[in-house]
Parts: structure tokens; C-alpha cells; sequence
């Protein structure tokens, strides 16, 4: 039964050595998996499309509708929604639906800019923070415990006080002069844990030099944290405008915001529910999207949740 | 332990101290003064005795460390809006009110936010947990206002169930109770149930499992107690949101809250008013979280404070 097998019976049919370290998929880069992760969310792509026909609205909107969005027609006084007037008008006869878009544009740009610039200011100062580590670190955190001391929307009151006027500048100005704590916080304690990984000391290992470790490793690796702290903090801003417009501290006359909207419409709703149900439903719709549209980025973007 | 504490109850008032410090000079820092356009229409004589009775005729150094050696006394001074009316007294006659309706918000979102965390993190990925992430969802994203309005026209102007504004009477209470425990609820759902998914995941709790413990005592002895940690901390941050959280409940549903007052004093630029409610808020919000440090020394064994680190 012992056959004898001779080597000659055999056949070397691969791999080659060149082909060893062939990469069998093409590369897929960090945004283009995340891409992959996020579409798979439908709830937050809903979110993304209702905010893009927001957005679209909140530009054309006041066009479409074919009134001006100041223009006061003391023949058509609270009007309901109809044929002429899709939104109804208010109490000094003012088309509903050119208002509510023009509303729109405020509270949308408030929501980003105020994000935006607050990410931006919080992201370098909770970076260098966080990089440097030891005094500077206890120096800059010690005070950014300060800052937060005070409850923010009394900090937003007391600077529209304080400024004296009641421009969108101003308004995003109070509202981000201390709302870059947070990110600043987060950004500097993901830094902290970045940096202290095994990754970057194989890098540094490597010799790698230093402004090259943190374009290639320490910032993708914030970046996905400061994306979704902006797409988070985006319905604060929004919230923090509506506030104040409901207060009466917001944007004045004759521009307009969501919050303003409402909070002109609270003293008639028993009369015209919808004066105030409208501008309402867009501000809790705009929340509720970006809200949706940060968890859905979370999910996507951080790899530790990769199932 | 107690050095501990020394030092963080020292941090505590000197952040105290440059927070009114910096309020202070902010609200000096208006353009023309606070007192000039109530002033304008005075006499010279009866105008220069105006400026004497609320300090502005001294140098701003000197306003500044009378306003610092009265409010150590616990004197925030005189509001400019109602004169005679001191600060102080506003504020600890309107705060209980605030409290009173916040603090039983606060604990009645806790009681049903807790419940329903748990009961999610038990559930995860069948239809109680949708449904108790939904009504988190909605409880973060829905403004106060809107919720408050909708409330107000469905059950006071439609149904006529409750009175929809007004002060005194514990029907006057409920709507604005319901509106501002929405909030606590939806937070300390969402986080109880993150976090107790996390406990569950840890090996102590395998080896409760594994030495034959029942169900329900691996889940109150075990999961709930380490995880409450993290509501501790956001615990914190709603204490606060007692006060200032309902302004716009307060101002909404008429009650006379120090929060209704804030407001009034901002709309009426009463400024002494202002500076002084600012502060309350403040050294309220330092001292919620020194208490919220401490328990969480107390109560979480794995932060014990040992000499060198701090």
C-alpha cells in the first residue's frame, strides 16, 4: 500500500512573491466608510433630506410665495391659510408663508454660524490644551471652568444687555463668547486620549515627525468628534435664538426669526392657533433633524462602534 | 479627604468671587449709565441725589469693593425699577416659588426618567426601547415654549380642564409642572439606559450571573447601583435648570418666580436687578456642583483621592 509519491507529481501554482503584498480591495479612505455606515441609516437620512428641502425653502421660500415679507396689508388681518395666503397672514395683515422662510434664514444661519464659530474657537483652544498637556493645560481648563460657571442662557441675556443692540451679529456674538466651552472640552480630553495611544508612539517610534503625527493621526481622529459636536450643538443655537426671540430679546423688528415669529403669535394662539403652530413646528423640526442627523453621524464616524 | 475638600470648596469661591467680579464690571461697562435714562427728565439737585443713593457718584473702584463688601453680607442692593425694593429680598421671596415647582418637576422627571431607562436598557432593540428613545428624542428637541403652548391650547383654551396661567393654586401648578419634567425625563432616560447598557457589559456582572444570583438582584444590586454614577453628574446640571430652566414656563404660565423677575428686570433694564439675579444663578450653579464633586467621592469607590493624585 505505500505508494511512493515523487516530487515531480507536484506543481507550484501560487502565489508569486511579487504578489504577496498586492492589496486585494481597493482602499477605502475614513470618509468614504463612514459614507458607507451613514447611508445605511434610514432615520438619518430622512433627517438629511427634510433639512435639505428646509434649507431650500428657507432660501427660495420668501420668492415663492410672491409677497414681500414686510409688506402689510391692512385688508387681509389674521387671515387662516388659503389659496392666496398658503400660511395664513398676521395681525397686521403680512403673508405667513414669506415670513416663516424669512424667519427661517435667521434661526438657520444662527444655528450654523454660531456652531460653526464656536467649534472652530473650541476645537484650537481645547487642541493646544490638550497637545501641551501640564501647566498650560491647568491654566486653560481652570478657566474655562470659570466661563462655565454661569448658566449659559444668562450669560446670552446678559450680553444682549450689556451690547445694547439686538443685530444677528450681536446675538451670535453673546451666544458663542462662552458656547466654545464644551467643544473645547471635548476636543481636549479626545486629544488627551489620541495622543496617548499606541498608534502614535509607533509613529513617533517610526520617527515620524511631529506636525505629521497630528495632520495624520491626532486630527482625523478629533475630527469625527468635532463633526458631531457641531451637528449637535446646531439645534442649541437655534433653541438659544428661539429663546430669546420669545423673550422679546432677540431680533427686532422689521426682520424676523422662528423664535420671533412665535413669540409674536403667544398673545393670539386661543384666536390663531396657527400663527404660532406653524413657526413652532418648523423650530422643533429643525431641531429634531439635526438631532436625528448627529446620531446617525456618531454612529458612522466613530469606528469604535463599527459592528 | 479633607483637604480635598478644602481645596475645592476654595476653588469654589474664588470662582464665585471673579464670575461677579466680572459681572459686575460688564454691567458697568453699558454705554451711558444704568441710571441715565430715568435720570434725563431730573432736576440737578434731585438727580445728583439719585446717582448718590445708588453709589454712581463714586469712583467705579469704590463701587466695586462696596458691591463686594455688601454682597459678602449678602446684600445684592437696591433695584432701580421698583426703588426700596432690595435685590436680596426678591430673590428669596421669589426663588421658593421657582424651587417649589422645579424641584417637584425635577423629581417626578427623575422617578419616571429612571423608570423608563431601565426599562429601555432591559428591552434593548424591541419595541418598549423605541418607544422610550422616541420620547427622549422628542423631550430634547421640542422647545419648552412649544410644548407649553400646545399644553395651554389643547387643555386650557379647548378642554378647559386647567386654568392656563395664573399663580397660588396647585391647579395652577400642573401645566407647568408636566411642561418642565419633560426635559429631565428625556435626559436621564436617554443616559441611565447608555449607561446601564455599559454596566451590562462588564465582567462583574457575569460573575454575579454565574454565582447564581436572581435576575432581579443582579439588576438592583449590580447594574442600577453603578450606573447611576453618570446621572449624578447630569443631576447636577438640572438643579439649576430648577431656576433658570423656567424662565419661559414661568413668564409663559404667569407664576411670580425669580425667574419671571429675571426676565422683567432684562425687558425693563432694572440693572441692579439684573447683576444680582446673575450672581444667585451663578452661586447657585458653583455650589450644585461642589455638592455633585463630594457625592461623587462618596458614592463612586473607584475615585478614592490618594495624595498625589490630587
Amino acid at each position: 500500500m505505500n505508494e511512493e509519491i515523487s516530487k515531480d507529481l507536484f506543481q507550484i501554482i501560487g502565489p508569486e512573491d511579487s504578489e504577496a503584498e498586492k492589496i486585494a480591495r481597493p482602499r477605502i479612505s475614513y470618509f468614504k466608510d463612514a459614507w458607507r455606515r451613514f447611508k445605511e441609516n434610514k432615520i438619518a437620512i430622512v433627517a438629511l433630506i427634510v433639512l435639505a428641502v428646509l434649507v431650500f425653502m428657507v432660501i427660495f421660500g420668501p420668492a415663492i410665495s410672491g409677497y414681500k415679507f414686510e409688506e402689510i396689508d391692512p385688508s387681509q388681518r389674521n387671515e387662516g391659510p388659503s389659496a392666496r395666503h398658503w400660511f395664513g397672514t398676521d395681525k397686521l395683515g403680512r403673508d405667513l408663508f414669506a415670513r416663516v422662510w424669512q424667519g427661517g434664514r435667521v434661526s438657520i444661519i444662527i444655528g450654523l454660524v454660531g456652531a460653526l464659530v464656536s467649534s472652530f474657537v473650541g476645537s484650537i483652544y481645547g487642541g493646544i490644551s490638550g497637545y501641551f498637556g501640564g501647566r498650560v493645560d491647568d491654566i486653560m481648563m481652570r478657566i474655562v471652568e470659570v466661563l462655565i460657571s454661569v448658566p449659559y442662557l444668562i450669560v446670552v441675556i446678559l450680553l444682549t444687555v450689556v451690547l445694547d443692540s439686538k443685530s444677528m451679529f450681536t446675538l451670535l456674538l453673546a451666544m458663542t463668547i462662552t458656547g466654545w466651552c464644551g467643544i473645547a472640552r471635548i476636543v481636549r480630553g479626545q486629544v488627551l486620549q489620541v495622543k496617548s495611544q499606541e498608534f502614535v508612539m509607533a509613529a513617533q517610534a517610526l520617527g515620524v515627525r511631529p506636525w505629521k503625527i497630528i495632520l495624520h493621526h491626532i486630527i482625523p481622529n478629533v475630527l469625527s468628534v468635532i463633526i458631531v459636536a457641531i451637528t449637535f450643538d446646531v439645534p442649541g443655537y437655534i433653541f438659544g435664538e428661539a429663546f430669546l426671540g420669545f423673550l422679546g430679546i432677540g431680533i427686532q423688528p422689521p426682520n424676523t426669526s422662528w423664535g420671533v415669529l412665535a413669540s409674536a403669535a403667544q398673545s393670539m394662539y386661543a384666536f390663531y392657533p396657527y400663527q404660532l403652530f406653524i413657526p413652532s413646528l418648523m423650530i422643533a423640526l429643525t431641531m429634531l433633524c439635526f438631532t436625528l442627523l448627529g446620531d446617525g453621524l456618531r454612529d458612522a464616524l466613530d469606528p469604535r462602534l463599527r459592528k | 479627604m479633607l483637604r480635598y475638600a478644602i481645596k475645592r470648596i476654595g476653588y469654589a469661591v474664588v470662582t464665585l468671587l471673579i464670575v461677579v467680579t466680572i459681572t459686575f464690571f460688564l454691567m458697568r461697562s453699558i454705554p451711558g449709565d444704568p441710571l441715565s435714562h430715568r435720570a434725563q427728565a431730573l432736576p440737578e439737585q434731585t438727580r445728583a441725589n439719585y446717582y448718590a443713593k445708588y453709589g454712581y457718584d463714586k469712583p467705579l473702584f469704590t463701587q466695586y469693593t462696596m458691591y463686594m463688601k455688601n454682597f459678602l453680607r449678602g446684600d445684592l442692593g437696591e433695584s432701580i425699577l421698583y426703588p426700596g425694593r432690595s435685590v436680596s429680598q426678591t430673590i428669596a421671596k421669589t426663588s421658593p416659588i421657582s424651587g417649589a415647582i422645579g424641584g417637584i418637576a425635577l423629581v417626578i422627571g427623575f422617578g419616571i426618567g429612571i423608570t423608563l431607562g431601565i426599562i429601555a436598557a432591559l428591552n434593548k432593540n424591541r419595541w418598549p426601547d423605541y418607544l422610550v428613545m422616541f420620547i427622549a428624542i422628542l423631550g430634547t428637541t421640542v422647545p419648552v415654549f412649544v410644548l407649553a403652548a400646545l399644553l395651554q391650547y389643547f387643555v386650557a383654551v379647548k378642554l378647559h380642564w386647567l386654568p392656563s396661567s395664573g399663580g397660588g393654586q396647585t391647579r395652577h401648578a400642573i401645566m407647568p409642572i408636566m411642561v418642565l419634567c419633560l426635559g429631565p425625563i428625556a435626559s436621564f432616560a436617554r443616559y441611565l439606559k447608555a449607561s446601564m447598557l455599559d454596566t451590562l457589559s462588564q465582567d462583574y456582572i457575569l460573575t454575579a450571573q454565574a454565582k447564581g444570583l436572581s435576575r432581579r438582584a443582579v439588576i438592583l444590586k449590580h447594574v442600577l447601583r453603578n450606573s447611576m454614577l453618570p446621572i449624578v453628574t447630569i443631576l447636577a446640571g438640572r438643579i439649576v435648570g430648577v431656576f433658570t430652566g423656567s424662565f419661559l414656563v414661568e413668564r409663559m404660565f404667569g407664576i411670580p418666580g425669580v425667574g419671571f423677575y429675571f426676565v422683567n428686570s432684562v425687558t425693563n433694564k432694572d440693572y441692579s436687578m439684573i447683576l444680582g439675579t446673575t450672581v444667585f444663578f451663578a452661586a447657585l450653579f458653583v455650589f450644585a456642583q461642589l455638592a455633585v464633586d463630594f457625592v461623587y467621592v462618596l458614592v463612586d469607590p473607584r475615585i478614592r483621592i490618594t495624595p498625589e493624585s490630587r
